[in-house]
């Protein structure tokens, strides 16, 4: 099935408007404001509260021109503010370039902003790349007439313990308390007092914690906001930048990477408009320290047989006992793990099926089924449904299921956002309204966790309408199903950037029909012995649907492991390679929407991504390299070839599972993993681990007293595999007997072998 | 000689005059009955062909506004009414409130009626708590009396009206951020357009007026266009409460028609207090341009002020004789702006903050070199450059004094204002003598 576009639907004819700017003639769609109207023509009005994506606010002034004539042959008695000023047909415009008043009312606000301003520019972060650095140069005065007094504010001032803001820079351009209201949708610091004591705060034992605060950093335009992290840690003129995509979601957002002498200093957002605008998340942004930290595996590791511990040894000889551990096993199984990039995903596609000879192989180090995995070959991987991100811009109705966008693809929450703000109709089935939800302004479908399939199909979406899906949903028979059934877009969003990825590599027992064992399979066959050896990528065991089972077969089997850092799955294997992370190779991520995007390498290090690694064992293992195990080269292009996407899978037929009988004392448990919590990627950034949501359990009153809990008091939850403990807090949004609680959050819900889904015991814990 | 008009002052001596039986008694809610009867678009024609114009300051046609309302727009209609009176020097609205809160409360019925309001606000500042008890007790008598509620006077009609109190701002009386603060937020002013009248309050068409517009409402229905027209000049008909304060003998609310001139309110106030002679005049509150003993026959209109160089304002005529120094009265002027300047756009915030500065070096006589041209360049750099008028008149009182009292400016360069004018001498009061 594909969508025609329809020349005139969505992209209707701009409606031009001539104007003179400095005089100069230019023609701009109607509504488009004089501040940008005279960049068309080369002039840059200088500016601190206007930004492109934020609605205007006319606050700081610097903007000022003089509009001898307003388009109705008038002008203004006042210069007037470009940034708020809308066009019109006719109106002249005279900027700082030709206008003595308007370069005059420029230079003066300059002054004043600078009155009251610290001038400590040669020990700011922001020196180098400040707008109120260089535009005071550009467009102020050479001198300061201001000979008095300064005001002085304490320093800085925390509002958050990642966001640090120093309240003499500020200018008060209100960009920071625009974009959490307007984009984020937290509005948690606000302006407090008057006058030019006005300033940026927060309520009084209410930080900052905004999944996306990072991007208020970004955006000032003096060096007022700063990060915990990056403070006072480099120069930005001694940086080296790199473009670069996202390594924590598969939204695909842009960001750069900067980095001097070998080591990241920080990442900021790049410049998507179709993907992420200028915004990214706080993980995107902070998270980069993870690959840096004291386990780094920097050599290859053999166990000694004698000893049964792991030793250094050489890269020849470790790939001789690993190639002839494998040759030696009775089959092997492959786990390549959510963290590849395109380059490498094939390469495990290419050692399994041309050199191992095997179709054994499932990157899916999570919740899974076939039911999913044929689901992924009919439609995902159908080149036919490519998506567009600007489907969401445009669907009438979004629903999401099995989906929390804020925990899981934050930039993909903010386009939703977008898209309410807009207008746009936002369903979601869910256990209960989220904080996210509630921003998206969503309407709730409560639905216990497991039944999604039932609540899909009574949506009634229509083919212009996009339907959202998680990957939870592979652990809920039917759901799948029932999402094909609707005809709507669908957007399969998974939790990580290597997902979509590794499938589209070829890294699905299905793959082109092919009936390989996936990942529980695998291990539960390692387990019995029926495969005696294991090849593992980025695989955490306590992701797994089985840990327990998981920790039998890899001690039992024959353990190849590639990792970037000690691991349990390294601690288990007999042979270790090290291998590179994201920003140590070059590299492709497929994004949730199909589409490819290529990074290059930032530090050039000795580590070598996986695929290089995998070339070494087929080498050792005396067959020819295959294309896809040349590994390295960027991927352009379709990602996929046509004789793979041949075969015709069929859509899946699954029916729904009944709902669960419910003993008394128990529940069902609705769980995920939160954009910030204890994820090993986001290790090493203690100020950013710490503006994490707490942990807590929510359950509605109902619930909770029908098991004895008092609200404030604690809960417990647990199976025969363990319980886990959290502050019980009442919503009441949550459907009955159920309650909700994050996966890796202080607490590994995943240890315990607990789900989405799951059913749980629900006990009291006594006051906190 | 003008004769002075009391019409919204005439019952402020009354016994106990804040009552609906006093108001009453002197043939108030009147008005209202008649205005039932009156179709509503005929009732705004009869508030513009009276040509009562805005009293806050700027003077705007009060019908016009009115009829600025779009009717065909399904959504609810309000009525503000400004009460947020905070103007240095300015105090009609709080002692007409204070005196008379059911002239205002009928003005409000009136003019929601005319306007299609179904829930009017008055935004009272919260300073004047006693105002604010005397405003809800009159709006408690008047929903007692049938007056407001759902079936005004069994017309069907419904009229609503709530008593906010504010928090203390002066920039709470520029009506946007009157709107912000009445909605809950912060009180800042809002960017324009949209204007009011399209989405003011909850983004609702809005009608904001002063108090004394308001007030001045029931008098023009009940009298007649052609007997408010018969008062005032050719472009500012009707009559006004002129508040005379300073160095004049007696004090207080005058109400006159528009027109009449600072020498006969002074004589009407019984002149300059012993011994003293006018030195300088605000004609409206301090952010109009002062003016001098040479202005004493300036009419007292909003064309016959502008043509003198400042405005009428509010009417707030502060008198200040020799005595008084200028650089000190502006000095307290503009640490009064730099106090209430809301800090939302950079040329007020920080320039109010910088002139005070300067202004209270100049008053200690240690002014610089270069002084007086920098001041003079601030304010041109403020005015016509700030967010909101509140910038605009912090400029109002340094420009003009300057120019017309610039030899003290330069004085302050060596001598402290107060061995110029010593203040026990300016002051009113003998035991206020400053330290």
């Amino acid at each position: 099935m594909t969508v025609e576009a329809q020349p005139g639907v969505y992209w209707p004819p701009v409606e031009l408007v001539t104007l003179t700017i400095d005089g100069v003639e230019v023609s701009v769609p109607k509504g488009t404001l004089v501040i940008r109207a005279a960049e068309l023509i080369g002039v840059e009005i200088p500016r601190f509260c206007d930004h492109p994506l934020l609605e205007p606010v006319g606050a700081c002034r610097q903007c000022l021109v003089d509009v001898p004539d307003a388009g109705n042959g008038r002008g203004f008695p006042k210069p007037q503010a470009s940034c708020t000023l809308e066009v019109a047909a006719g109106m002249v415009v005279e900027t700082q370039v030709t206008s003595k008043v308007a370069e005059k009312a420029q230079v003066g606000n300059l002054e004043f902003l600078l009155a009251n301003h610290p001038l400590d520019c040669p020990v700011c972060d922001k020196g180098g790349e400040c707008p109120l650095q260089n535009q005071a140069m550009s467009h102020g005065a050479a001198e300061s007439r201001f000979t008095d007094h300064k005001r002085h504010f304490a320093k800085p001032v925390p509002v958050s313990e990642q966001v640090l803001l120093d309240r003499e820079r500020c200018v008060l351009c209100q960009r920071c308390t625009r974009f959490s209201e307007e984009i984020a949708g937290d509005p948690f610091i606000e302006l407090l007092e008057r006058g030019a004591k006005q300033q940026i705060g927060i309520a009084e034992g209410e930080p900052f914690h905004s999944y996306f605060s990072g991007n208020t950093i970004q955006i000032c335009p003096v060096g007022a906001l700063t990060s915990a992290d990056y403070r006072f840690r480099a120069r930005p003129f001694d940086l080296v930048s790199t473009p670069s995509i996202t390594e924590h979601d598969s939204s695909g957002a842009a960001i750069r990477v900067d980095h001097r002498r070998g080591k990241v200093m920080r990442i900021l957002a790049g410049d998507d408009p179709t993907v992420n605008d200028e915004w990214i998340s706080d993980k995107d942004r902070f998270a980069f320290a993870w690959s840096r930290q004291d386990d780094r595996l920097t050599t290859p590791l053999v166990r000694n047989p004698e000893t049964g511990e792991l030793e250094v040894m050489s890269w020849p000889g470790a790939l001789a006992v690993a190639a002839r551990g494998l040759s030696a096993a009775n089959g092997v199984g492959v786990l390549p793990g959510g963290r590849l990039t395109l380059e490498d995903a094939r390469a495990y596609a290419s050692l399994a099926r041309d050199v191992l000879g095997t179709n054994d192989i499932d990157y899916r180090a999570r919740v899974h089924s076939a039911e999913e995995a044929q689901f992924l070959q009919h439609w995902v991987l159908d080149m036919a449904h490519v998506g567009y991100q600007g489907d969401l811009e445009r669907a009438p109705v979004v629903a999401i299921a099995g989906l929390e966008l804020e925990d899981e693809a934050a930039t993909v929450f903010l386009q939703l956002r977008k898209r309410a703000r807009a207008g746009g109709r936002i369903v979601a089935i869910a256990s209960h309204l989220t904080r996210g939800l509630a921003k998206l302004g969503a309407e709730l479908i409560a639905t216990v966790p497991g039944q999604e399939a039932a609540a899909i199909a009574g949506l009634e979406l229509n083919p212009d309408d996009v339907l959202l899906v998680g990957e939870r949903l592979a652990g809920v028979p039917g759901a799948f199903t029932a999402a094909l059934a609707q005809g709507a877009r669908i957007g399969w969003i998974p939790r990580r950037a290597g997902d979509r990825t590794a499938a589209e590599g070829g890294c699905l027992p299905n793959h082109g029909g092919a009936d390989g064992r996936d990942t529980n399979a695998i291990l539960n066959a390692a387990a019995a012995g029926q495969l005696g050896a294991l090849i593992v990528g980025g695989v955490e065991v306590n992701d797994l649907p089985d840990p327990a089972t998981a920790r039998y077969a890899l001690d039992k089997a024959f353990v190849v492991s590639l990792e970037v850092r000690a691991s349990e799955v390294t601690a288990h294997a007999d042979v270790v390679f090290p291998v590179a992370p994201s920003v140590e190779k070059a590299g492709t991520y497929v994004g949730w929407d199909g589409n490819a995007r290529s990074f290059p390498r930032v530090l050039d290090t000795s580590a070598l991504p996986d695929a290089r690694v995998l070339r070494g064992i087929a080498e050792e293992l005396g067959n020819p390299p295959r294309a896809a195990l040349a590994g390295g080269a960027p991927t352009t292009g379709p990602v996929r070839s046509n004789d793979e996407a041949n075969h015709d899978f069929g859509a899946p037929q699954v029916e729904p599972a009944p709902m669960p009988v419910l003993k008394s004392g128990q529940v069902v448990l609705s769980t995920w993993k939160q954009l910030i919590d204890d994820g090993r990627c986001q290790d090493g950034q203690p100020e950013y681990r710490a503006t994490a949501r707490p942990a807590i359990l929510k359950a509605n009153a109902t619930t909770l007293a029908a098991a004895g809990v008092e609200a404030g008091g604690i809960a417990v939850i647990g199976t025969s595999a363990g319980s886990a403990s959290f502050p019980a807090v009442v919503d009441e949004t949550m459907v009955d007997g159920v309650v909700w609680a994050p996966t890796n959050n202080g607490q590994n819900l995943g240890a315990l072998g607990m789900c989405h889904g799951s059913t749980v015991s629900l006990t009291p814990g006594g006051p906190v | 000689m003008t004769q002075l008009t009391p019409v919204l002052t005439r019952n402020w001596a009354d016994d106990r005059a804040w009552t609906r039986e006093a108001y009453e008694a002197r043939g108030g809610y009147q008005a209202l009955r008649k205005a039932l009867d009156i179709a509503p678009d005929d009732l705004i024609d009869q508030v513009k062909d009276a040509g009562l114009r805005g009293r806050g300051g700027a003077g705007f046609p009060t019908g016009m506004k009115w009829s600025f309302i779009p009717q065909d727009n399904p959504k609810p209609k309000y009525l503000v009414v400004n009460a947020d009176e905070s103007e240095p020097g300015t105090c009609k609205d709080i002692p007409l409130m204070m005196a008379s809160p059911h002239t205002l409360v009928e003005g409000v019925i009136i003019s929601s009626l005319a306007i299609r309001a179904e829930q009017a606000f008055i935004y009272v500042r919260g300073e004047v708590l006693h105002v604010v008890r005397r405003l809800r007790a009159a709006v408690r008598e008047a929903y007692e009396a049938g007056y407001l509620g759902d079936n005004v006077l069994g017309s069907g009609r419904r009229v609503d009206l709530v008593i906010h109190a504010g928090a203390g701002a002066y920039i709470c009386g520029e009506e946007t951020a009157l709107l912000d603060s009445l909605e809950g937020r912060r009180g800042q002013p809002r960017l324009r357009p949209p204007f009011p009248a399209v989405e003011g309050l909850y983004a609702c068409p809005t009608v904001i007026n002063n108090v004394e517009s308001i007030a001045s409402v029931p008098s023009i229905i009940d009298e007649g266009v052609a007997w408010f027209t018969a008062m005032g000049t050719e472009k500012s008909k009707g009559y006004t409460i002129y508040s005379l304060s300073g160095h004049v003998r007696r004090p207080g609310q005058y109400e006159a028609p528009l027109g009449i001139t600072l020498r006969e309110l002074l004589d009407l106030g019984g002149g300059m207090r012993e011994g003293s002679q006018l030195k300088f005049w605000t004609p409206g509150g301090s952010s109009t341009p002062i003016l001098t003993a040479e202005h004493l026959d300036v009419p007292l209109d909003y064309e016959g002020v502008a043509a003198a160089g400042s405005m009428l304002g509010t009417k707030a005529l502060q008198v200040f004789d020799q005595t008084t120094s200028v650089v000190r009265a502006v000095l307290r002027w503009t640490e009064f702006y730099k106090h209430e300047s809301c800090g939302k756009c950079t040329p007020c915030r920080e320039g109010t903050w910088w002139m005070t500065q300067i202004l209270t070096r100049l008053d200690a006589g240690e002014g610089r070199e270069g002084d007086i041209e920098l001041l003079l360049d601030l304010c041109d750099n403020i005015l016509g450059r700030s967010f909101c008028a509140l910038g605009d008149g912090a400029t109002s009182p340094i420009t003009s004094a300057i120019q017309y009292f610039r030899s003290e400016f330069e004085a302050g360069l060596t001598t402290p204002s107060w061995e110029l004018f010593p203040p026990d001498r300016s002051t009113l009061f003998g035991q206020e003598v400053m330290a």
